[in-house]
């Protein structure tokens, strides 16, 4: 039983899938935040892959470039929720109305 | 299980690796689904933790054992504490009910088709020309050999690129042709921890402020007073 490349692929798609429906349907903006991660992290599966397929270790250089991306997205992002929840007293993304007219 | 995967690993090197792929597999897709379905934050933050283990072992059996060591330092260590860190801060662990009405009516169902269409697109476009059993990646210095049999799209493996070490290889790059954003990511991860610290601050007025003495300036604690004092007006 050998496991083809495309494997990998599917796997990292149905998490970026699981990802993309939990940002949609969530509205706790933690949790939104979190399937944010998800997705960044089944591309990252996507590039180590396509480094194994290709031979070659770029993938794997761009993939830490994510990671290091993804540390600076979520510092600056938990800050912004830290600063919305003092000025709205939740984390619901409902309630982050006020540009509604 | 150990002793079921030494047997398949003694037998052949694929056939543990398809072992590894379905039962790890099947972790991270649960865990995965737990974290969109659980009301708990906390829980859903504790089942992103198993799924970033998850992917950090697929890292390992795709030959990128420096990149399996970062996603535990980098994501299940710091990014997860991060997240924990402030779920506690705020104390938002309430449970939220997630059957209420959500605020876009068919928002679920609309979410669903549009996550299967978008599943079905990725597996197709992406994932379709390597799911040939010919596109099974030779694992180590067995499967040198039979790459050369693969009729198309045939995966290389990283044997010849790990050949001094992964973490060699990857730093030989980082520090060589990539050297550049590599530096570029340090000035982005200092202007990350600088806006986090701004942005995080509370909007303090000057006089909670330790170091300034807004008694001591006259000017400071009563501007207009001071103004017209300046200009010889009587108050």
């Amino acid at each position: 039983m050998v496991v083809p490349a495309g494997y990998y692929l599917l796997l990292a798609a149905a998490l970026f899938t699981i990802g993309v429906v939990g940002v949609l349907v969530r509205r706790n903006i933690i949790v939104m935040f979190m399937c944010v991660e998800l997705m960044l992290n089944s591309v990252n599966l996507t590039l180590v892959t396509f480094s194994r397929i290709n031979g070659n270790l770029e993938g794997q250089v761009l993939s830490f470039f994510v990671m290091v991306v993804a540390a600076a997205e979520v510092t600056v992002g938990l800050a912004l929720i830290v600063n919305l929840f003092r000025l709205k007293a939740s984390t619901d993304a409902d309630d982050v109305d006020a540009l509604r007219s | 299980m150990v002793a079921v995967l030494a047997q398949a690993a003694s037998a052949q090197p694929s056939t543990a690796e398809f072992f590894v792929f379905v039962v790890i597999g099947a972790i991270s897709l649960g865990s995965a689904l737990c974290v969109v379905i659980l009301r708990n934050a906390v829980h859903a933050a504790l089942m992103l933790v198993v799924n970033f283990f998850t992917i950090a072992v697929f890292y390992a059996v795709l030959e990128a054992q420096f990149l399996a060591t970062v996603q535990v330092i980098v994501y299940a260590g710091a990014i997860m504490v991060l997240f924990l860190f402030v779920l506690m801060l705020l104390g938002v662990d309430a449970e939220q009910d997630l059957r209420a009405n959500p605020a876009i009516p068919a928002q679920r169902p609309a979410a669903a088709v549009l996550g299967l269409v978008l599943f079905a697109a990725l597996a197709i476009s992406v994932a379709g020309p390597y799911l040939q059993r010919t596109s099974a990646c030779p694992s180590g210095e067995a499967g040198a050999a039979a790459a050369d049999t693969a009729a198309s799209m045939p995966c290389a493996g990283l044997a010849a690129a790990n050949e001094q070490g992964n973490t060699q290889g990857v730093g030989a790059l980082l520090f060589g042709e990539y050297v550049w954003p590599f530096e570029v990511t340090s000035v982005l991860l200092v202007i990350a921890a600088l806006g986090a610290m701004v942005l995080g601050r509370k909007d303090e007025r000057p006089e909670d402020l330790v170091d300034v003495h807004v008694e001591a300036d006259p000017v400071a604690a009563d501007p207009v007073g001071a103004y017209r004092a300046d200009v010889g007006e009587e108050v």
